[in-house]
């Protein structure tokens, strides 16, 4: 259960007002989308989720609790571009995160433990389509395949919150469009929240479950630093209940076809009881 | 026809020019040696190559009898000390002092405009208050050669360090990467392959350095058998010290290039 609020944020530099009152609650598992014209603060606005930048005034809380005021793990990212290490090979960039947690001093693991961790990251390597590429170097890989690698690259931390701040921006659209499935479908298998700035509508809608717009309600001419941007409007793009029953249907196809196959249900599955229940 | 910047050579004939102007000053100096030897067999300006030979035969063989030494190699080695420790701590110096400085806000605060400020004073000036704080002997030699390379190595460490993305330090600490970890894990490795060449870029300096240093006071060096020997008008001598001089200084950056490809292969194909 992943909740996040924005209470009453603002964000000043000096005399600007880039943003003001900002209030938004996201339920768990949700895919949040911010859309707006260029250079009116979706992208401050998701840094401050990443603590990147902290807020004028305000607070932002997950699950309760204020977010710590520098970027932590509970919050993974990716960046148009140079999200990824140049000087690490692709498995050496995914196996980062977790060799450092494991080892403060060296960074690095030996041993059993290595191999363990290598065929994690080697997993989720081949879930985003590049075990293949796993020796080779960053600059080696196409945009696309960066980005994926992004991608695995924070997944392996298992964040509470992935942002994605203009991920897409730089494919050119076939590439786009296979992205789009596969974040889709590691947003419904990690069961995270997802909160990603794009300024491609059509993009927007497709992938979000929660659309925001932000955008300035008011301008002063004279002093058009004196009025911040907040969000205008606020889309529920798919409805909780049709994204439930979505989940519903492929759960039960799934039960149906373990019953006829001739198979007891399976007990280990914490969705099926549920489910059943209902 | 089309403009002269579209005219490339082929690969063979891209070798042949290459190799042209250093046959033409070969060439050059054998026609006026000839010259001058034809009207003065005895002359010392213009040696024939035949007596550069000869010298140095003599010098490498042979022990010379002041100092028990073979004076070719103990120059040498005297000479490559020197430059090995200053450019090593030099070194080593820019790369602690480099990324500390440039990664964390408060220091890059503090001593950046130090630094920028030490680098401008003139090295040589300052040799004489080496040479009566640190006597006459190798240490001023090498802080000398340190005082002269270190600060421009330190300030191309700290640009480097700077010029390293913002998001890979924010992602890297989305990966929950402490400040030591991104100095071992991100900043070091990535400023390695740079302060490889920066060292590259600095040897002619500490050369520069060392000869100077060696000129003024020494027992010996490369450096100062060049300034003793100029008193006899010893051109068979000075000629291949200074050739000797500049195959090392190649060899070193020759050295050095084959060690950041081999180390560092990522960075080739990031320039690629």
């Amino acid at each position: 259960m992943t909740t996040i609020v924005f209470d009453n944020i603002w964000k000043e530099y000096g005399e600007h007002i880039v943003l003001e009152r900002v209030n938004l609650a996201l339920d768990d598992h949700e895919f949040l989308v911010i859309i707006g014209p260029s250079g009116v603060g979706k992208t401050t606005l998701l840094r401050m989720l990443l603590s990147q930048e902290i807020p004028t005034r305000g607070r932002i809380l997950i699950d309760g609790e204020p977010i710590a005021a520098e970027p932590t793990a509970d919050r993974g990212v990716v960046f148009q571009r140079y999200s990824v290490f140049p000087h690490r090979t692709v498995l050496g960039n995914v196996m980062m995160g977790p060799q450092w947690a494991a080892s403060p001093i060296l960074g690095r693991l030996f041993g059993a433990r290595r191999r363990a961790l290598e065929e994690r990251a080697m997993a989720l390597l081949a879930r985003v389509g590049l075990a293949e590429h796993a020796a080779k170097y960053p600059a080696q890989l196409s945009g696309g395949m960066q980005q994926r690698l992004a991608l695995a690259q924070a997944l392996i931390m298992k964040p509470k919150v992935l942002l994605l701040d203009e991920p897409f921006g730089a494919l050119d659209p076939g590439t786009r469009k296979s992205m789009h499935e596969l974040v889709g479908e590691l947003w419904e298998e990690n069961r995270m929240t997802i909160v990603m700035v794009t300024h491609d509508l059509p993009e927007a809608f497709l992938l979000g479950t929660r659309v925001v717009a932000v955008d300035r309600r008011r301008t002063d001419p004279q002093a058009p630093e004196r009025f911040g941007a907040t969000i205008v409007s606020d889309f529920e793009a798919k409805c909780r209940s049709v994204r439930e029953s979505r989940l519903f249907e492929a759960e039960r196809e799934r039960m149906r076809l373990t019953l006829v196959s001739g198979h007891s249900l399976p007990q280990d599955d914490a969705l099926v009881p549920a489910l059943v229940k209902d | 026809m089309r403009r002269i910047i579209n005219y490339a050579p082929r690969p063979g004939v891209r070798l042949i020019l290459a190799a042209l102007p250093f046959i033409l000053v070969v060439v050059a100096y054998l026609l006026a040696s000839n010259a001058r030897l034809a009207v003065e067999p005895a002359d010392k300006l213009m040696p024939a190559f035949a007596s550069f030979w000869a010298t140095i035969v003599r010098m490498a063989t042979t022990i010379d009898v002041a100092t028990k030494q073979y004076l070719l190699w103990w120059d040498t080695w005297l000479s490559l000390q020197r430059l090995f420790l200053g450019l090593g701590i030099s070194a080593l110096m820019g790369l602690v002092l480099g990324i500390v400085v440039g990664f964390i806000p408060y220091l890059r605060s503090t001593f950046e405009p130090f630094f920028a400020a030490f680098s401008l004073i003139p090295p040589l000036a300052v040799l004489p208050i080496l040479f009566i704080i640190f006597g006459l002997g190798e240490v001023s030699k090498i802080v000398l050669i340190v005082f002269g390379i270190a600060p421009f190595i330190i300030r191309d460490v700290m640009l480097r360090v700077a010029a390293i993305p913002t998001e890979q330090i924010i992602k890297a600490q989305t990966l929950g990467g402490s400040t030591w970890q991104m100095i071992t894990g991100v900043v070091l490795p990535q400023v390695m392959p740079r302060l490889i060449d920066s060292v590259r870029l600095s040897l002619g300096a500490a050369w520069l350095f060392v000869i100077a240093a060696e000129a003024i006071t020494a027992e010996g060096g490369l450096g100062y058998r060049i300034f003793l020997v100029r008193r006899y008008l010893a051109m068979d001598v000075i000629l291949p010290y200074v050739a000797w001089i500049t195959l090392l200084a190649f060899l070193m950056d020759y050295g050095l290039r084959r060690l950041a490809d081999a180390a560092y292969p990522w960075d080739r194909i990031k320039a690629a």
